[in-house]
């Protein structure tokens, strides 16, 4: 399987795409076909501050419960609100329409700890 | 007497195709050193000695010939058709329905319960059943701490005693701490709770306050006013209702209760000493996801048709283990199917006749003992059908009248000292002219 | 796969028309409306009787209801005649699978045959209309035979005290660990205690009862071999662990061999033993937990004891516990406060009262832990559990738990072949498959299994637990199911194994016969459709479009 270019990786298989100081979080296709159908996705509240790696939320399938795990810290700008009506956007395009939450990134080199395409492929492989 | 089918040969052909030679073998993982001892456990009997036996413990118990005993279960007609139907063995020996497409009868039925349930609390969602209205109001304050984050709870002192102690057990778990909320019990007094020792006794981290209505001692609570005093002070409300009342008193929804708790066991379940009966909650669709218990929506299935199954179960043991809402698994279903079917047989117009019979004879018990003179109301102000009397000697009165076959009611001075000297007294559809003569002719003759 | 073992499908129901009609191939959009679909203004079933004139008179100088108590609009409920409504229930039953239509090995349920003399007694007058708060002079028989079942019940678990209170497992896991929590408090380490182990083959409730006891739970693996991992539990055992919850046999269908050490390394750590009793109907007479050095359990009477499950309820759950943990039980408990008990149990087992012998309940217990539920707990399922337990007897008893675990083991020597076992021991109440060969070989899932077998009138296993297995399928047969019935099984889950390997899709259909077929689940719980919608008010109440409901059985 191959996953954009674009994004940094976590082993929790969440996504995120980087845009000057905005960093969007989601999590991946992988992840979303392991849960199956995706009913519910507990989202922050915008000014949450998020802690790299550690939990920010819950997404719900019909007979599975994750948490979401944080692949960067900072504080929420803004959650996709879509996903209050519509959780199935994670499962339909998780890269694109089905992102979770967008951050102030607070520590550009956290990245540093995250996998490229090549490298999560590998992973999930 | 067993209920195995098989016969000598079955037991040696499964012997045989499992490869031993005898069912002690099957045994043999069992370590030796804690292997069962002997016991004691006497010999089969036959049909007729079991009916035999059961025949005598029944006849071991003396049903009044009159009671006027509620006090949290209640003697209610159980209409024919009811028993019918929950006596149906595809309703009785099937099991939660895990396999929608052959349990469609349990869930239709409880989707029809959860309506129920909140058109009558004028709630908008309403669990699958608790275990009684005790645990249900429990875990409708533990629901409270969760939504509001607040690890405090209050009470008033006006819903019954059992429910206290219940809630007690339930919040020393988490370490949870409840606080009551006095009633005025005295002589003459509201018998209420007061709305303003609410607001005095809800400091801000209190996650929601309690208050029954009609109250343990049958008094008609401000419920509004509480409501108001609760969320004044960041809580949730908690109503504890009479579900037969619910057919002429304002709906909970309506005075501003966040959740709503019950005792179904007076909508179609006989009293059994105590169980099984069936706890009812009900709450706002926006905390649905704190909501303990299994619910059950509507969906289609592959061929559009309409069909249910359980739902949002992420929020349950069997998914969320150590981060469920609650431990709840087996619940009342059976029971909540009595409800269903009592609710439907009644109908409003029925719901309504048991609620005003049963006001109706309160109104005229307490007329007839106070004409008599041989007991007065405690409290002022309205009650629905239980009320609280002062009686001189009212320990001694009960007792005396037990021993006649009258149940004088209950005697709220066993949890409560302030009211020693009072009967509870409950009234239903059931209870008729005769029971009240009986009554007050009984007192009369113990003066 | 032999000829003579292929079975027909049929309807799941066993009674063709009820099915049929409903489901016939035609498209239905309803297969029964809502009652309150059926409901006309002004119709009704049950009447009450008005006040007399009497009573209106004598009531008339109290207070009255104040307007502002009283509900401006009536609750709308159905209004229906009686044999609306009953045709609407019945309709309903048809709907569903039970133990007296067919098949039920629903795993870790028990779903044996629920004796009929037991719905008898618990329909007695004498105990069905005995309320909880009765004079204890006239509940005599009830707070005897509530005795007396705790009684039986501490024979067949060797603990030397019972509590009937708790109303269903999980609340008996709940009053099992608040009791351990009471006895480490009253040891001065309530504060140093605060975990639980759990292992990781354990039902879901154990986890979320130690939460809901403040406790935070450790999951401790299980070996190779499906048991719990020895080394692993005595690491995680320490001065901080509160309990370990174990079910036994597990949920593998397992008894645990080293149960002994496990029992020991955990009295020996300090902790309480807790034995969930879900699965003892395999063990009775063979294995006592109290005797083995457990310090509490809870039973199942609707799985051991036959009560009848009820669509998902009522339950019982009782606890039986060790006497360092008795001071603690819920109250009040009944006790024998005049009379000799060795007396009173010896006239009841020959169907005689003991003349002077006195029961009560007692709530003068300053230790306990207070009350679990309202009054005394779940008192119809105590009368047909006592009901059964005595109908059996010594002998039947034992005779359960043989004809349980001959079942099991039966079923597992003949299906291991087809469907894979990963923990490949003798069994106990239960044997676990895993469907990962169809899975990755054919594309079929244990859940297209399941709803393959519904076509033969059969209840699936239980799926997909324990979470250890992959794609597992938990069968439980019990005793009460005869060799014709075990053999017609067997042959259905060979037939079924065979068409996932030639006909795929076939199973991935699965069901067709059955009133509706699989449901859509996500969208249930994406847009939760929680109660009935009724139409706005003033709108006329056109008579909704009735679809031919499924038709009854003559």
């Amino acid at each position: 399987m191959s996953y954009p270019d674009d994004l940094r990786y976590s082993k929790e298989h969440e996504w995120v795409r980087v845009d000057g100081s905005q960093a969007t979080i989601g999590i991946t296709s992988f992840a979303a076909d392991e849960l199956g159908d995706i009913v519910f996705v507990e989202l922050p509240e915008p000014g949450a501050t998020l802690a790299q790696f550690a939990t920010f939320g819950v997404v719900e399938s019909v007979k599975a419960v994750s948490d979401l795990y944080s692949p960067v810290s900072g504080a929420v700008t803004e959650v996709n609100e879509a996903l209050r009506d519509s959780p199935e956007l994670l499962n339909s395009d998780p890269f694109g329409e089905g992102w979770i939450v967008r951050v102030e990134l607070a520590e550009t080199s956290e990245l540093d700890a995250l996998m490229d395409a090549e490298a999560y492929a590998a992973e999930t492989g | 007497m067993t209920y195995s089918p098989h016969t000598d040969a079955d037991r040696e052909r499964m012997l045989e195709a499992i490869g031993v030679s005898s069912v002690e073998d099957l045994f043999a993982d069992i370590p030796a050193a804690v292997r069962a001892g002997s016991w004691a456990i006497p010999a089969p009997l036959a049909e007729q000695e079991v009916r035999s036996e059961l025949s005598r413990l029944a006849g071991r118990n003396r049903l009044p010939e009159v009671s006027f005993l509620g006090a949290g279960a209640y003697r209610h007609l159980v209409p024919s058709v009811v028993g019918e139907v929950i006596g149906r063995p595809e309703f009785s020996t099937s099991y939660t329905p895990y396999q929608p497409e052959v349990s469609q009868g349990t869930l239709q039925s409880i989707y029809e319960f959860q309506s129920l349930i909140c058109e009558l609390t004028g709630m908008e969602v309403a669990s699958a059943s608790h275990y009684d209205g005790a645990t249900a109001t429990a875990e409708a304050a533990l629901m409270a701490c969760r939504l509001t984050r607040r690890h405090r709870i209050a009470i008033s002192a006006g819903v019954s005693p059992d429910y206290r102690r219940v809630l007690e057990t339930y919040c020393s778990g988490p370490g949870v701490e409840v606080i009551t909320v006095p009633v005025d019990l005295a002589e003459g007094g509201s018998g209420t709770t007061d709305p303003t020792a609410v607001t005095e006794a809800l400091a801000d981290d209190v996650a929601c306050f309690v208050a029954a209505q009609p109250n343990f001692y049958g008094q008609l609570e401000p419920m509004p006013a509480l409501a108001e005093a609760a969320h004044a002070a960041g809580a949730l409300f908690v109503a504890v209702v009479e579900p037969t009342s619910l057919a002429i008193l304002e709906a909970p929804g309506e005075y501003g209760a966040d959740i709503v708790t019950a005792e179904g066991q007076p909508l179609g379940i006989p009293v059994s000493f105590g169980g099984p009966y069936v706890g009812l909650m009900a709450a706002r669709m926006a905390s649905v996801r704190q909501m303990p218990g299994r619910l059950v929506g509507a969906t289609r299935d592959v061929q559009g048709r309409k069909g249910y199954v359980l739902t949002l179960q992420a929020r349950e043991q069997h998914i969320r283990r150590e981060k469920a809402a609650s431990n709840i698994c087996t619940n009342q279903a059976l029971m909540a199917l009595a409800a269903t079917t009592y609710l439907t047989a009644v109908g409003p117009e029925g719901l309504r006749e048991v609620a005003e019979l049963g006001t109706t004879q309160a109104r005229h018990l307490v007329g007839s003992l106070e004409a008599a003179d041989v007991a007065r109301r405690r409290f002022t102000g309205p009650y629905f059908a239980e009320v609280t009397m002062s009686v001189p000697d009212a320990a001694g009165c009960h007792a005396a009248l037990a021993q006649r076959g009258i149940v004088a009611g209950h005697l709220p001075g066993t949890d409560e000292p302030a009211l020693a000297d009072t009967l509870l007294l409950a009234t239903t559809e059931l209870t008729t002219d005769e029971d009240i003569d009986r009554l007050v002719a009984a007192l009369e003759e113990t003066r | 796969m032999s000829v003579a073992e292929a079975p027909e499908r049929r309807d799941a129901s066993g009674r063709g028309a009820a099915f049929s009609g409903a489901a016939g191939g035609e498209e239905l959009t309803i297969v029964e409306p809502l009652i309150f679909e059926r409901s006309r203004a002004t119709r009704r079933a049950v009447r009450f009787p008005t006040a007399s004139a009497r009573a209106r008179e004598r009531g008339a100088g109290q207070p009255e209801l104040p307007a502002s108590v009283l509900r401006s609009e009536a609750p709308r409920l159905p209004e229906v005649s009686e044999l609306d409504m009953l045709r609407h229930f019945n309709r309903l039953a048809h709907l569903n699978h039970a133990i007296d239509l067919g098949f039920y090995p629903l795993g870790s349920c028990t779903m044996k045959y629920n004796p009929k003399v037991n719905e008898w007694a618990a329909r007695l007058a004498g105990l069905a209309e005995s309320h909880p708060l009765d004079p204890e002079a006239l509940s005599q028989g009830s707070l005897e035979l509530m005795w007396l079942l705790a009684e039986l019940l501490k024979e067949i678990s060797g603990f030397p005290a019972v509590s009937l209170q708790p109303a269903a497992g999980a609340h008996g896991e709940l009053t099992g660990l608040l009791m351990a929590r009471a006895f480490h408090r009253a040891n001065g380490e309530g504060e140093t205690r605060t975990k639980v182990l759990v292992p990781d083959s354990a039902h879901g409730t154990n986890p979320a009862t130690a939460t809901m006891v403040g406790y935070e739970t450790v999951t401790i693996r299980s070996n190779e071999r499906g048991g719990i991992d020895l080394g692993a539990l005595r690491a995680a055992l320490g001065p901080n662990v509160a309990a370990l919850m174990i079910t036994n046999p597990s949920t593998l269908g397992i008894f645990e061999d080293q149960i002994d050490q496990v029992v020991a390394a955990v009295r020996e750590s300090g902790a309480i033993g807790y034995m969930d009793g879900a699965n003892l109907n395999a063990i009775l007479g063979r294995f006592r937990p109290g005797e083995a050095g457990f310090d509490v359990m809870h039973f199942n009477l609707h799985k051991t004891f036959s009560t009848p499950h009820g669509g998902g309820g009522p339950g019982a759950g009782p606890v039986g516990v060790s006497s360092r943990l008795e001071p603690f039980l819920p109250v009040p408990l009944p006790v024998l406060l005049e009379g000799d008990p060795e007396e009173v149990r010896r006239n009841a087992w020959a169907g005689r009262s003991t003349p002077g012998a006195r029961f009560i309940l007692d709530a003068d217990r300053p230790q306990s832990i207070g009350k679990v539920r309202s009054f005394h707990g779940n008192f119809g399922m105590f009368v047909r559990a006592y009901t059964y337990i005595r109908s059996n007897g010594d002998a039947g008893l034992r005779r359960i738990s043989d004809d349980a675990v001959l079942a099991a083991n039966y079923l597992r020597m003949r299906l291991h072949d087809v469907y894979d076992l990963p923990y490949d021991r003798i069994s106990k109440h239960e044997v676990v498959f895993s469907g990962r060969r169809q899975k990755r070989q054919h594309g079929v899932t244990t859940l297209d299994i399941a709803k393959a077998i519904l076509d033969h009138g059969i209840h699936p296993p239980t799926i997909y637990f324990p979470l250890i297995v992959e794609e597992a399928l938990m069968v439980e047969p019990t005793e009460t199911e005869s060799l014709e019935t075990l053999d017609h099984f067997v042959g259905v889950m060979r037939d079924i194994a065979a068409r996932a390997e030639s006909d795929p899709e076939s199973i991935r259909r699965a069901p067709t016969t059955t009133p509706v077929g699989r449901l859509d689940e996500a969208a249930a719980a994406r847009r939760p459709d929680l109660r009935y919608t009724f139409a706005e008010t003033g709108a006329p109440e056109a008579p909704p479009s009735v679809p031919t409901p499924a038709a009854p059985t003559a």
